[in-house]
């Protein structure tokens, strides 16, 4: 039986977590523990390796070595649980352009076996300000609307835990910053986030907790408010 | 239960998408029609050498045909990364295949009924005599070509030249469905005793059986990165 914590969610854990590509080794024996509830900034220079973390704890990318656990078992050993605790948001928005972005949704939903789904729609698509485009299909719309059905995508059923890489990319300025407000508002909900971003300060406003990575390993693991960021060469 | 659900609505969503796009469909019946066409215009054979000729000329005309449709059948998922999209669900692997075989045999008959529409009209042959054995015969084999056809271009959606990838891993497995088609396809417009060309028939079965369920398993394989 998979572990949980005292908040009755399962965690997630990295343990000796390594990826190669080729000779390339984009993540080196990465160890780092995510509990429920965790707001966790991924924070590092282009190729540190952020996106290979997301997409390992997304399950999309098997490590090369050691282990990803979810509440204390292999993620793999039953797929299919983690796949429907997990949110994932990546730079491809996962959407079939001749579909509407209801439709797409839609889709997903039947997948995710959802209940009520029509209603789970409409609601996820107003949360994210789509309701005046459910109808229109995706390849008509903006980057940054095809980002928050992307967005609408990932949070549709409700996930325990929310995987973003680059979540504000094409967003203009209000649509960002109703993202970091419902972002903000997660860990109140009991649930988890783990994000990247290359804008730091963006970030920093809604992660409490920061992971640095540098070439594949973990920089600095802790508190974001403790963080030395100067020491971290982190301008802010 | 649920991957029946699964099964469908991946069919469903292939259909809408091929009904907003029209790009598969349209090209796929072209390409068969231009063989078929240009086969006539090139041999203009007579009657009796129709019958001989035609089991291998369909397929043909099938074989390149399939190749474009289970192209574009992953071309749609690779844009903006839609296969990954899929294997986000907690659905099982097996069943995005089936999903896929479904969409990808309703497009290649689709584009067979064309295809043999107008060689019946081209060629001046009948195919109503023999109408349920050879629809019988087309089914089972377009099934077995569906079901290599659909992993392979699985695979190939993750290499580099997967327009040429597909033929060359998936024609020397569909040896088999080819050969088993063309006999039994051969029987069936001759108008032999059904007997004749059972044999045929069994190893289409057989092989459409073999390759669904293997594909079915190993599919899970396909998607990971």
């Amino acid at each position: 039986m998979p572990r949980e914590t005292p908040h009755g969610k399962a965690g997630l854990e990295l343990r000796e977590v390594s990826k190669f590509f080729g000779d390339l080794e984009a993540l080196k024996k990465i160890r780092l523990r995510i509990e429920p509830g965790d707001s966790l900034l991924l924070y590092g220079p282009n190729g540190a390796g952020k996106t290979t973390l997301l997409r390992v704890l997304a399950t999309l990318s098997r490590p090369s070595e050691g282990q990803v656990l979810f509440g204390g078992e292999d993620i793999y050993r039953n797929a299919a649980r983690t796949k429907a605790a997990i949110g994932f948001v990546s730079h491809a928005t996962f959407l079939y352009g001749e579909l509407t972005a209801f439709e797409n949704l839609e889709f997903v939903g039947t997948l995710f076996r959802l209940d009520n789904l029509e209603k789970k729609v409409r609601d996820v698509l107003d949360r994210f300000g789509l309701g005046g485009r459910a109808k229109v299909p995706v390849r008509e719309l903006s980057r940054g609307f095809q980002q928050r059905v992307s967005l609408a995508r990932a949070f549709l059923h409700d996930p325990d835990f929310l995987l973003l890489d680059e979540p504000f990319t094409g967003l203009d300025a209000q649509a960002a910053k109703n993202l970091a407000g419902l972002l903000r508002e997660l860990p109140e909900q009991g649930k988890t986030l783990v994000f990247s971003t290359h804008d730091f300060e963006q970030g920093a406003a809604v992660a409490r907790r920061l992971v640095v990575l540098e070439e594949g390993t973990v920089r600095y693991d802790g508190e974001l408010s403790s963080a030395r960021l100067e020491a971290l060469g982190i301008g802010r | 239960m649920h991957s029946l659900k699964v099964i469908w609505a991946i069919f469903v969503k292939d259909i809408k998408v091929e009904w907003r796009s029209r790009e598969t469909l349209a090209s796929m019946s072209l390409f068969g029609l231009l063989i078929v066409f240009l086969f006539n215009f090139g041999f203009e054979p007579a009657r009796e050498e129709t019958l001989r000729l035609l089991p291998g000329l369909l397929w043909i005309a099938f074989a390149f045909t399939g190749i474009l449709g289970f192209n574009r059948s992953f071309a749609g998922e690779r844009e903006n990364q839609c296969l990954e999209g899929l294997s986000l669900a907690p659905v099982d692997p097996g069943a995005i295949y089936l999903g896929k075989v479904l969409a990808n045999l309703f497009f290649l008959i689709v584009a067979e009924a064309v295809i043999v529409f107008a060689t019946s009209l081209w060629y001046n042959f009948s195919f109503l005599p023999s109408l349920s054995w050879f629809s019988c015969v087309l089914f089972l084999g377009t099934l077995g070509y569906v079901a290599i056809g659909t992993i392979f271009a699985a695979v190939a959606a993750n290499t580099r030249m997967r327009e040429v990838m597909l033929p060359v891993l998936q024609f020397p497995v569909a040896v088999p469905v080819f050969v088993g088609a063309i006999e039994a396809t051969n029987g069936a417009l001759k108008g032999d005793a059904p007997g004749d060309y059972a044999s045929w028939v069994k190893l289409l079965a057989g092989f459409s059986v073999v390759f669904l369920v293997l594909s079915f398993l190993l599919f899970e394989y396909v998607l990971e990165e």
